[in-house]
Formats: C-alpha cells, sequence, structure tokens
C-alpha cells in the first residue's frame, strides 16, 4: 500500500495524542481531579486511528463507554473533551455527559455510549440514512468482545445484512468484558469475526495493535462495503493497558500481564519499529510530534481547571418540558 | 446482632441462604468474577462486593458469570423459576432495565396471572440504582417507579442493614417476583443486623421516627435526607414523622394515613423525576384517602424532569436534599 508521509503523520500525532490524553487522565484521576467513571482506552490506539484514518468528516462512527480514543481518531475537539470529563460547562457536552458520553454529530461522531450493546443499531440507522441519501457515506459500529454478547448487537448484525446497509462492525477485541475473559463469554468455539459471517456477512480479521495491519485489512473491508453497500464485519486483536475502569485493581490479570503488553503490544512502539514508518521518518520527526502533543495536552488540562463550571439553574436545560 | 454495613447484610443473607436452600442460585455479570481469565473466578465478588466468597463455596453451577447478556440474565432466571428455582439475578445498574425490559416486564411479572394462577415465578431481581456518583444519565436512575408501576412484580428497597437481610430474606422465601433495589451510595450504611433467619414482611413500612407536626415519607436513600432535615428542623421544635415504607408494591398505604391523619401535613420525598414517581402516586393516594386529614396541599420533593447529569454541580442540583426537604416541610406549615 502507498502511504503519504502526511498521512502517516497525521496518523501518528492521532496515536500519541489518545496515548498522551489517557496516560494524563489516569494521573490526574488519581488525584482525584476527575468525577464520575473513566474507561481508558491507551493500548487499542491502532485500532482507532487504524479505522478512522479511512473516514472523511461525512463518514459516522459510533462508540462505547470506552470512546476517548474514537473521538480523538474521528477528530473530535481534545481541549472540549477534556472540559466535558472535568465536568465543565464549556465541555462538548455542557459538563453533562462525562467520559462515557462524549460526542459531535457535527463530525461523525454520534455518540459514546454507557450501556453495553447500544451502538450497533444505531451504526445500522446511521447506514439506512447513508443509503437512503445515497452519499456514499458508511457508519460504524465500534464494540468490544462483552458487547458482541448483547441480543442488540445481534440484531443489528443480523437486520445490516437482510436490508443491506453500508453498516460496519468493528470488534475490538481487548479479551476483557470487565473482569470476564472472552474465552469464557465469547464461548470457545467461535470467535467473533465468525459470528459476523453467521449472519451472511463477510468479516477480515486484523493485529489491533498494529496500525498497518488494521489499516491495510479495513482498506480491503471498505473498497467491498463501499462497492456492494453491504454490511461487513472486522475483529481486532487489541489490549487494554489499564484497568476495566479507573481503579480496578485488576485482581483477573496475570502476573506482569500488563508489563508484557506494554512491551510487545504497545501500539506506538509497534509503529516505531515498523520498516514502512522507518521509510519515512526519522525518530526524530516522531519526537517532535510527542513534544507538541505533550503540549496541547497540558494546554487541554489547564484549560479544563480554568473552564467555566455549570451552574445549578442549568440543570433543567434542553428537556422539551418542566415541571 | 451484628454490626455491619448493607454490602455485608446482603452477602451475608447470600450466604445463608444459599447454604439452606440448594434452589437458590446467583446470576449476573461478574457475580463470580475473572471467570476466563489468568486470575481466575474469585477475582472480584461482583463489582460492588456483594457476593464475594459465594463461587469459593457453591461452585460456578450454582454462582453463574453470565456474558453481558441482560435480557438472557432475566429470561434465564424465569425460566429457571418456572423449573423450581430460586434464582438471584443482579442486573449490575437499575438502569440496564432498558435492555431486559421485556423479560420483566412482559414475562416474569406476568406469569402467575396469566397461567391461572398456577404458576410461579420466585426470581430475585437485584437493581443497583441511584444517583450519587457522577455517573451520569446511563448508570444513575432511580427506576424504582417503573417497576412499581407494573402489577405483578413486587418491589423492596431497603436502606438500613437490617431491613437488607430482612427485605432480602423475605423475597427468598416469597412465590413471586421481587425487584430488589439497592442504592449504591447505601452500600456502607452500618447498622445492627438481626443473626438466623431474620424477616422483614412486605407492605409493612418502618416508622424511622415520630415527631407530630408533619409527615414525611422518604423512599430509599431519601430516608437518610429526610433524617436530616428533620433534625434541623426538631432544633426549632418542629417534629417530623419519618416513614421508611421499605416495599413500594405492595405500599403500607395504613402506615402513610395514620401518620397524615395525625399531623395533618404531608411532605413526600421521592428521587424519581416527578411525573409518574412514587410522589406523585403517595400524595394522589392521601388526597383520595384523607383529605379532610389535610391541613395544607401535601408536598413532593423530587429530583427534576431531566435525565441525570454527570457535572457534580448539576447532579448535586439533580438530587433532592435536606435543605430541599426542610423548605418543603416548612411550606406545609406556613400554608394559610
Ligand atoms: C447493558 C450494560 N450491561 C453492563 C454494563 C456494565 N459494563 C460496562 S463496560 C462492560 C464491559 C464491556 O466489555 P467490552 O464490550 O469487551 O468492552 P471493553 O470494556 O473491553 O472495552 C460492562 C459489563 C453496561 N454498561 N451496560
Amino acid at each position: 500500500m502507498q502511504y503519504s508521509q502526511d498521512g502517516l503523520l497525521r496518523a501518528y500525532r492521532r496515536m500519541a495524542t489518545i496515548r498522551q490524553f489517557e496516560e494524563r487522565l489516569h494521573e490526574e484521576i488519581a488525584k482525584g481531579e476527575i468525577p464520575g467513571f473513566t474507561h481508558l482506552y491507551a493500548g487499542q490506539e491502532a485500532a482507532a486511528v487504524g479505522v478512522c484514518e479511512h473516514l472523511d468528516k461525512d463518514d459516522m462512527i459510533v462508540s462505547t463507554h470506552r470512546g476517548h480514543g474514537h473521538c480523538i481518531a474521528k477528530g473530535c475537539d481534545v481541549s472540549g473533551m477534556m472540559k466535558e470529563i472535568y465536568g465543565s460547562r464549556e465541555g462538548l457536552c455542557k459538563g453533562r455527559g462525562g467520559s462515557m458520553h462524549i460526542a459531535d454529530t457535527s463530525i461523525g461522531m454520534l455518540g459514546a455510549n454507557g450501556i453495553v450493546g447500544a451502538g450497533a443499531p444505531q451504526a445500522v440507522g446511521a447506514a439506512i440514512a447513508a443509503k437512503a441519501k445515497g452519499n456514499g457515506k458508511v457508519a460504524i459500529a465500534f464494540s468490544g468482545d462483552g458487547a458482541c454478547n448483547q441480543g442488540t448487537t445481534f440484531e443489528a448484525m443480523n437486520m445490516a445484512a437482510v436490508i443491506k446497509v453500508p453498516a460496519i462492525f468493528v470488534f475490538e477485541n481487548n479479551h476483557y468484558s470487565e473482569h470476564t475473559g472472552d474465552r469464557y463469554a465469547v464461548g470457545t468455539a467461535l470467535d467473533i469475526a465468525s459470528r459476523a459471517e453467521a449472519f451472511g456477512m463477510k468479516a477480515w480479521r486484523a493485529n489491533g495493535c498494529d496500525f498497518y495491519d488494521t489499516f491495510e485489512t479495513m482498506a480491503a473491508l471498505l473498497d467491498h462495503v463501499r462497492s456492494t453497500n453491504l454490511p461487513a464485519a472486522i475483529e481486532l486483536d487489541t489490549e487494554r493497558f489499564y484497568g476495566h475502569f479507573e481503579g480496578d485493581p485488576q485482581r483477573y490479570r496475570a502476573k506482569g500481564e500488563v508489563d508484557r503488553l506494554r512491551e510487545e503490544r504497545d501500539a506506538l512502539k509497534i509503529f516505531r519499529a515498523s520498516p514502512v514508518t522507518q521509510q519515512h521518518f526519522g525518530s526524530a520527526e516522531l519526537d517532535a510530534v510527542d513534544a507538541e502533543v505533550a503540549a496541547q495536552i497540558d494546554a487541554a488540562v489547564d484549560a479544563a481547571r480554568k473552564a467555566e463550571r455549570p451552574d445549578p439553574s442549568h440543570v433543567t436545560e434542553d428537556v422539551y418540558a418542566e415541571y | 446482632m451484628s454490626v455491619m454495613n448493607i454490602r455485608e447484610a446482603i452477602n451475608q443473607t447470600l450466604h445463608e441462604a444459599m447454604e439452606r436452600d440448594p434452589s437458590v442460585i446467583l446470576l449476573g455479570e461478574d457475580v463470580a468474577g475473572g471467570a476466563g481469565t489468568a486470575g481466575g473466578q474469585e477475582a472480584i465478588g461482583g463489582i460492588w462486593g456483594t457476593s464475594t466468597g459465594l463461587i469459593g463455596k457453591f461452585g460456578p453451577d450454582r454462582v453463574i458469570d453470565t456474558p453481558i447478556s441482560e435480557s438472557a440474565i432475566v429470561g434465564a432466571a424465569a425460566g429457571a423459576a418456572l423449573a423450581g428455582m430460586r434464582p438471584v439475578a443482579e442486573l449490575m445498574f437499575a438502569d440496564f432495565i432498558g435492555v431486559c425490559g421485556d423479560q420483566l416486564i412482559n414475562q416474569i411479572a406476568k406469569f402467575r396471572y396469566m397461567f391461572g394462577g398456577e404458576a410461579r415465578c420466585p426470581v430475585v431481581v437485584r437493581l443497583i440504582y441511584g444517583a450519587g456518583m457522577n455517573a451520569a444519565a446511563q448508570h444513575s436512575q432511580a427506576f424504582y417507579n417503573l417497576l412499581t408501576a407494573i402489577p405483578g412484580l413486587k418491589v423492596a428497597m431497603p436502606t438500613t442493614p437490617a431491613d437488607a437481610k430482612g427485605l432480602l430474606n423475605e423475597a427468598l422465601h416469597g412465590d413471586d417476583p421481587v425487584m430488589f433495589f439497592e442504592h449504591k451510595a447505601l452500600y456502607g450504611k452500618k447498622g445492627e443486623v438481626p443473626d438466623g433467619v431474620h424477616r422483614v414482611p412486605f407492605g409493612h413500612a418502618r416508622m424511622v421516627r415520630e415527631g407530630g407536626d408533619v409527615t414525611i415519607v422518604a423512599f430509599g436513600r431519601m430516608v437518610s435526607f429526610a433524617e436530616k432535615a428533620a433534625d434541623k428542623l426538631a432544633e426549632e421544635g418542629i417534629g417530623c414523622d419519618i416513614i421508611d415504607p421499605r416495599t413500594t408494591s405492595p405500599l403500607d398505604e395504613e402506615a402513610i394515613l395514620d401518620s397524615v391523619e395525625q399531623t395533618g401535613r404531608l411532605v413526600v420525598v421521592d428521587e424519581c423525576p416527578p411525573r409518574c414517581g412514587l410522589a406523585a402516586d403517595v400524595t394522589a393516594m392521601v388526597a383520595q384517602k384523607a383529605f379532610t386529614s389535610l391541613d395544607a396541599p401535601p408536598e413532593c420533593v423530587t429530583a427534576p424532569h431531566t435525565p441525570v447529569p454527570f457535572s457534580p454541580e448539576l447532579e448535586r442540583a439533580y438530587v433532592p436534599g435536606p435543605p430541599a426537604i426542610e423548605a418543603a416541610v416548612r411550606r406545609t406549615l406556613d400554608w394559610g
């Protein structure tokens, strides 16, 4: 596959932004600065970016409770996200949604979701809209290995296959649904991609820690979807580096598991080590991106701390009726 | 008697019930925790810690970690109950009623009546509910109003460790489906719990205190807020009756009416939004059955008609608190 220097730098910048955004959140949460439940995405960067780098503004995604990476990959304003997570009035959702419910429909980010499995049918609806408008756009549902066990996900896959719409089911298998393993909950006989195949969809599999593998596999998938207007699925084998939520003691993990994953399955390391990357840059250029991103994240945290807080009177805004 | 918190009381009750009765089984997401992982089961006893120790004692046939599949969890509990078991199904957050609505509302609730009174469906669904953790709109809802509205379901909501044990034991002895609402902000609340098979009958309110001037009926977490408000008012010599109904279906109407007949004033405190909530329900009941006893219009202290917001400032504005209760009591006293 042909890669442009600009395209690769952009992909790297987005992955580095996700990583640093998450690592910074991890620190700030430990200080008690951030309210509510936060589920960190670090480790899965290559999945979100490998998928979303193919999309433009009018393609649509629906996300999960672990949505920060999807938001950044789709182009959400990082400062607006940080303000939202801090609960500020200036946040992307006026501080009413928080980490689990960030959305920016103006750029095709149709929403993160606190209900596991809720996104897949919504992506089918967004794909119905794309088909009706005939604009050639696609709609992507991100789901985890846990979410693939919900009836909603099964129903959505079947319906997409029956009504033939360009819905894409991206299953990020990080091997855990909260504290339960995929080998238990998904069943031992089937992988997730073969479930999609059982509904009559074409399905792909890729290494979700490797940007190039995810990106190239998605290219093949999107060729298929855009030329046929049919749904498709992809299972990405990926990893999460932090607990299910911040504060999770992770007793279900093997000793040293996270250290090993950070050594062997780190999307940023894998990206840097790739021959394709090395053809295009030296590490100094990527280090410079890291430094720019660090400054951007610092600025976002600073802005979030100073941003306007909601006033109690705002609680009844945006509801159609008051009682 | 031993002192423990509500989390421990529920855990102890489940242990004792499973020891006594082999038909009691538990199912839900992560209730054993860690299935299929390197850490193995018992890595975590449910995310709320209420099922700690059960898997080690009763094994995976009775303490069943499920996939994320609420509809199948509750539906399977229904089927197991029809087949003679006493399943306890856990909904990690009451909000997930949205996912398994059919199994709760059209299935479990209907069997006994619809099948001519023969079929019994003794399912206990444990629903962890309520605002207060900045968990936002999809993880904070109170929702006991929804299930109270469905004929065929019993609804319990303990506010003390003793009642947590007593009501859960009652649910596990009865033959009907019980929706057992546990407030996430009350788990750490401590109190004395009777040893052995302590049971609290449904439909009998707890008289939290008697004060004689105003009746406060408060649900769930609101009971402790009502107590705070009443403490403050007591300093000025205003005495409040506080009633904790403990079950919303059946509802102890008599306890409420008796108190209102004495005080002539009613304040109902409910974490649900105002329309079709328990506050509206109780004030309507009192207006119908004790109209002439009332010396002032009943007051409803509820959440606003909005989803639960994330931001701490907004969530504080959302949850009814002691100042709002105090103000409502004063309004009933100031009235004409
Ligand atoms: C309907 C529903 N059930 C349960 C939960 C609680 N919950 C939140 S995330 C999660 C695990 C999701 O696992 P997976 O889909 O694999 O995504 P991951 O967390 O691994 O990113 C669970 C059980 C929920 N939010 N919604």
